[in-house]
């Protein structure tokens, strides 16, 4: 069952900022979410190996070779901050 | 009285995860270049920066290697595996997440035999798995990262293809850690699947230790050492952990504690140092990559890729040893990498004696190629030219030293040693009247020596065969004067 720990703890990891009244909102709906989903496992599911994908293919790769030419101004002058040709972003605490 | 306590002894339980980039052209999951010291954010496309909607496309050759890195780890090739994706925040980190392999990696169970001057010893292999690498921070605003007052960032390495490789905690020396990794890096430079270079960090290394007293099976605290980018600090981190962990547990330094966490090394100080306190693995919250597909290899793509595979460095130390008779030692110096076994097994394939081979290849022709920063592939001389040099000094042909007054000009020009030897009238004079007169010569301009070694001062032969030498201009046979030398005075 889902419960405030758990909200905070996710809300912690996906770096949100909930209130106190934001926290027991979904702490609600998350679990209906989960005891919604829940239904499947009535089903008996025996022998049934684990979906991984939606279609029957593996080994989809490309051959090793360089793509052409880009202009790295196309992405940078997207970056929110930028200084020259590095993207900057704020001061982060040691690794 | 009270008796002293016996002195607990502790041992050190260690796991290493090498972190080894692939030698593609291309990223793991783009077509950006893969290259050291671009300018920054000039490798970069909307896939490795994580722009919505687009979609990464596993490399080919990057896969290749990884198998044959695994085959050559003596690892299972997992038939079903994929990849996951691990999420954490960090700017190094365009998409918030890391493109892994998380409960199926491709390889599991495999092992290396190393040897650090104890005998032969198996370290397990538990792991490998592919998965990208982060982009490179550059703290901007001082030179110390806690000074800093943002943080620029460049992409060029995100996305960059590499397997980890994580060890069984079956290590117990720095010695032994030391001879894992370079074994390691022996492996993948032979298939060429990387090259090996920790300064530019195509090779790394994280190191997990803990202690426990010597006959324990519970094990200690683990400790994780980051940032060690040489065989050097490999030995160091752990030598330096040891002290403190154990300075810890006995009680020698009570401010010490043995927390689970990571610390890095500092190269400066030579001292690791606490990074932050390590989080659970559940708070990375993998799940299986929904843009990329699974692998599956069959047993005859396993059988293709074995089939690729080239003598590993291990068969080559054993076979050295076993049909060539080579110490240890030189077996080890033959095969370190395969460039140099190469050039040796071809001399040894035009008739040069393995032993005497080896000690050329290793002593004055390595000497040649680090003084001429070249490498055996660039050597103009072939493998059947110092097959020829070594031939013509056991024939008597040349001396020793003549062979080595001339070696620099056969590595330059890469002509036939019989020829040169012809070209410069260095024939080593094996005549015995020519040397006999020689001999005669020298005794009868130094009456003195004659005398005083009839005396019984024989020191003096040596003398007169460096004389014979001299006159010889270093041609006559040294033995054969010797001999010479004792029939005309004894
Ligand atoms: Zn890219």
């Amino acid at each position: 069952m889902i419960d405030h720990t758990t909200v905070q703890k996710v809300a912690r990891l996906a770096r949100l900022q909930l209130t106190a009244s934001e926290e027991t909102l979904f702490t609600v709906q998350l679990g209906d979410i989960l005891a919604y989903i829940d239904q499947l496992s009535e089903l008996d599911t025996t022998g049934v190996q684990p979906t991984t994908r939606a279609v029957e293919l593996s080994n989809v790769t490309r051959p090793d070779v360089r793509r052409p030419p880009l202009d790295p101004e196309q992405l940078l002058s997207q970056a929110p901050q930028r200084e020259e040709a590095f993207y900057r972003v704020p001061r982060i605490s040691e690794p | 009285m009270i008796a002293a306590l016996p002195q607990v002894q502790y041992e050190m339980v260690i796991g290493l995860e090498v972190h080894a980039q692939l030698s593609t052209q291309t990223k793991l999951f783009c077509g950006c270049p893969v290259e050291f010291g671009a300018p920054p954010n000039t490798h970069i496309c909307p896939v490795c920066t994580g722009q919505p909607g687009v979609l990464p496309v596993l490399n080919q050759r990057a896969f290749d290697y990884a198998i044959l890195v695994g085959l050559a780890l003596n690892g299972e090739i997992a038939a079903f595996s994929k990849f996951d994706r691990k999420q954490y925040f960090y700017p190094d980190l365009p998409k918030n997440y890391q493109i892994s392999q998380y409960d199926l990696p491709l390889v599991q169970h495999g092992w290396v035999e190393i040897d650090a001057g104890e005998g032969p010893l198996r370290i397990g292999i538990t792991r490998l798995h592919m998965e990208e690498d982060a982009g490179k921070l550059v703290h901007a605003g001082a030179d110390r990262l806690s000074g800093s007052t943002y943080t620029l960032v460049d992409y060029n390495r995100a996305g960059t293809p590499l397997v980890e490789i994580v060890s069984e905690p079956d290590i117990r020396t720095a010695a032994q850690a030391v001879a894992y990794v370079q074994e390691i890096r022996r492996i993948v430079r032979y298939l060429g699947a990387c090259d090996g270079n920790m300064q530019e960090g195509s090779m790394r290394c994280d190191v997990n230790i803990s202690v426990r007293p010597v006959g324990t099976e519970k094990f200690g605290t683990k400790v994780e050492i980051k940032n060690i980018n040489s065989f050097n600090s490999i030995q160091r981190a752990i030598e330096y952990e040891y002290i403190r962990q154990m300075s810890a547990l006995n009680g020698d330094n009570p401010t010490e504690v043995i927390r689970q966490e990571t610390r890095l090394w500092d190269e400066n100080a030579q001292k690791t140092r606490s990074m932050r306190l390590k989080e659970g693995s559940d708070d990375y919250r993998y799940f299986p990559e929904p843009d990329l597909l699974p692998l599956e290899v069959t047993p005859d793509l396993l059988a293709h890729y074995q089939a690729q595979l080239p003598e590993l460095p291990i068969a080559k130390r054993q076979r050295y040893q076993s049909e060539w008779g080579l110490s240890p030692y030189d077996a080890e110096a033959m095969s370190n990498d395969r460039t140099t076994a190469h050039y040796f097994e071809e001399a040894v394939r035009h008739g040069a004696p393995p032993k005497l081979a080896a000690n050329w290849v290793q002593g004055d022709i390595t000497a040649y190629l680090n003084e001429h920063h070249q490498r055996f592939e660039d050597l103009p001389l072939d493998p059947g030219g110092l097959a020829e040099l070594i031939q013509l000094i056991e024939s008597g042909t040349i001396s020793n030293k003549i062979a080595k007054e001339l070696l620099p000009e056969l590595l330059e020009r890469g002509i036939s040693p019989k020829a040169l030897v012809v070209e410069r009238g260095l024939t080593q004079i094996s005549d015995h009247q020519q040397l006999i007169e020689a001999l005669q010569q020298v005794l009868a301009e130094s009456p003195q020596q004659v005398a005083q070694y009839r005396e019984g001062k024989r020191k003096l032969a040596g003398y007169f065969v460096g004389q014979a030498m001299k006159k010889t201009q270093g041609r006559a046979d040294p033995q054969l004067l010797n001999q010479l030398l004792s029939s005309l005075l004894d």
